[in-house]
């Protein structure tokens, strides 16, 4: 089995470097730093880290002064509370005023567990995505976390990036170089495509695995840049094998199917299938209770993958 | 001379001033703030919508902070070491557009496009849109986390500039204005001044009768902050309260400006119906002999 590393880990210790290389690099939270992880950084550099305590509003606010005069802000808290809890301070203060904030949130979706429906952001997604400018990037694991906070760093404009609570298996060795707006063929394959975001990526994988097993050929796309996404992979993905299911840890409204259901109906259209939460909330539970009982697993993708080719041509 | 001791000084010269930085005029405010009133009715009424209650109180704040406390320069508005003043009412732009003009940040006939199809002159202020607007406001609340901001990374890169966020009292409403307010304190941003324009009537009503904001100026200070209370239409109260709030250390300082709501032309004076709605032909008429 795969090593496990929390994203959110290496989301920390990846912005105290980020932190020794550039002065710049300014933290704030809202008073999450031991969740979020932003801690090490507070740790290492007080005068540069802003808890602004239980206060998401105000955090994107200072977030957004300060990068107007010249800071590279990240701000953290959990998914639900940003854009959940700011989106008209993300929006103004942020998108419109196109402003250099890195918005990192923690905490997606039902693998939260535990605390339940409140704490489950399952539309921060769609909330994001629909703002003009924003970059959105949700990483697989721990080794393309790294990679895709360093990439926002030096990229120039708003970027929200969404991590998970757990521990999630390695789908990457050391060698992985995240390109920004690029898809990532994980596995080809010519009968079927699925395209799966952050803990849906390894999910992904399992399924095309045993989807082998019965002679279907599965191709799994990790698409870590929702936005701007990468078209030509979805577009080639349709041509190529006439099917796509997508997989996500969100709503199935305005999330990952969503656009690219929009992109593939425009171009090249081809029978799809969604596996996402289905317009509920989530509950509380164990983090693999809550993926099976919404019907997040692997034995899910396999079976969306089954019902839409059957409705290939 | 150094910046502060040419603003400190009303004998200092314009060659001084714009070494500094400073705008600087030798016409009397009191003539500068008339003509600024003309400049909002005028682009409100062309433009048939806009907000002229809230623009007229606030003239003698801005013409004070623009022609004798801030150091910028309209012709490089992203001068790094420029003072900030941050609009958080945003729905004031044109106070803030006439003055703008007036100081040379753009030519003043674009003050004739206000609120058309892509004028740089938005119905709300943008940055992205106007020459020497910091901040994208409009969605009250939002502009005193900005002025932080900008007063935590001035200190952090070791600048010398003020930051001057003005809201309104309705604004005063928001929760996070006192999110903000409590950050400011704890953060002890004393280059950081806060002026409210107290002109004591929000979009529906009087501020007593729609939420009552009072006692404000026991509120911020309750919130840690150095308050300073001046009636705003008096230049040498506000100028005197603004060089006040650059001595105060260790804490952010609020001026509570009291004003009069479309402060300057009679009809429009503590008339709820002018917070949001344009002059029409012979109000702007009415408006412009009483402003001459």
């Amino acid at each position: 089995m795969a090593e496990e590393i929390a994203p959110r880990e290496v989301y920390g210790k990846t912005l105290v470097e980020l932190g020794r290389e550039n002065r710049d690099i300014v933290v704030l939270d809202a008073d999450l730093p031991p969740s979020t992880m932003t801690k090490y950084f507070g740790q290492e550099f007080p005068e540069r880290f802003f808890n602004v305590g239980i206060a998401e509003q105000n955090m994107i606010g200072i977030a957004s002064g300060l990068a107007a005069s010249g800071k590279i802000p990240f701000a953290s808290t959990f998914a639900v509370f940003a854009p959940g809890r700011c989106f008209d301070q993300i929006r103004v203060s942020i998108a419109q005023a196109r402003l250099n904030v890195k918005i990192v949130v923690t905490h997606a979706g039902v693998t939260v567990g535990e605390d339940g429906a409140s704490h489950q952001a399952l539309e921060d997604l769609s909330l994001i995505c629909s703002l003009p400018g924003f970059t959105v990037i949700v990483p697989a694991d721990a080794i393309e976390t790294a990679r895709v906070i360093r990439t926002v760093a030096a990229h120039q404009g708003p970027c929200y990036v969404r991590l998970c609570r757990p521990k999630l298996p390695l789908v990457y060795d050391d060698t992985y170089r995240f390109q920004l707006g690029k898809a990532v063929e994980m596995r080809p394959g010519k009968d079927v495509t699925v395209i799966a975001i952050g803990v849906m990526v390894a999910q992904a994988l399992e399924a095309a695995e045993a989807l082998a097993k019965e002679g279907i050929d599965c191709r799994v796309l990790n698409m870590p840049t929702l936005k701007p996404i990468d078209k030509y992979a979805i577009v080639k993905a349709a041509r190529e094998t006439g099917a796509i299911v997508t997989a996500e840890e969100h709503q199935e409204h305005g999330g990952l199917g969503s656009i690219v259901a929009r992109i593939v109906g425009k171009t090249h259209p081809v029978p799809m299938a969604f596996v996402a939460v289905k317009d509920v909330f989530g509950m509380s539970g164990k983090p693999a209770e809550l993926l099976e009982r919404y019907g997040l697993m692997a034995k899910d993708i396999a079976g969306a993958v089954r019902e839409a080719i059957k409705r290939k041509c | 001379m150094t910046p502060s001791d040419s603003r400190k000084s009303s004998t200092g010269t314009s060659a001084d001033n714009a070494k500094a930085g400073v705008f600087s005029s030798d016409e009397d405010l009191k003539s500068i703030a008339k003509r600024l009133r003309r400049d909002i009715v005028t682009m409100i009424g062309k433009a048939g919508s806009g907000h002229p209650g809230g623009s007229l109180s606030a003239v003698e704040i801005t013409t004070a902070l623009y022609w004798k406390i801030l150091r910028h320069k309209p012709a490089d508005p992203q001068w790094k070491d420029r003072d900030r003043f941050v609009l958080s009412k945003g729905h004031a732009a044109p106070v803030l557009y006439a003055v703008l003009a007036e100081c040379g940040y753009f030519p003043k006939a674009e003050l004739a496009t206000l609120r058309r199809l892509d004028s740089h002159l938005q119905g709300h202020a943008d940055r992205t849109s106007t020459p020497g607007v910091e901040m994208s406001s409009g969605s009250l609340g939002q502009g005193l986390s900005f002025a932080v901001g900008a007063a935590l990374a001035g200190r952090l890169n070791g600048q010398s500039y003020r930051v001057y966020a003005l809201l309104s009292d309705g604004e005063c409403d928001e929760g996070q204005t006192w999110e903000a307010a409590m950050a400011a304190a704890h953060y002890k941003v004393d280059n950081l001044t806060a002026i409210v324009d107290n002109n004591s009537i929000q979009l529906s009503g009087f501020n007593k009768d729609i939420m009552n904001i009072e006692p404000l100026n026991k509120k911020w200070d309750a919130f840690s902050w150095h308050v300073i209370e001046v009636d705003g239409h008096d230049f040498p109260q506000v100028l005197d309260a603004l060089e006040k709030a650059r001595k105060v250390k260790n804490q952010p300082t609020v001026i509570i400006a009291h004003t009069i709501k479309g402060k300057g032309v009679s009809f429009m004076e503590n008339n709820v119906d002018f917070h949001g709605k344009a002059p029409d032909a012979e109000q702007l008429e009415k408006a412009l002999k009483e402003l001459e």
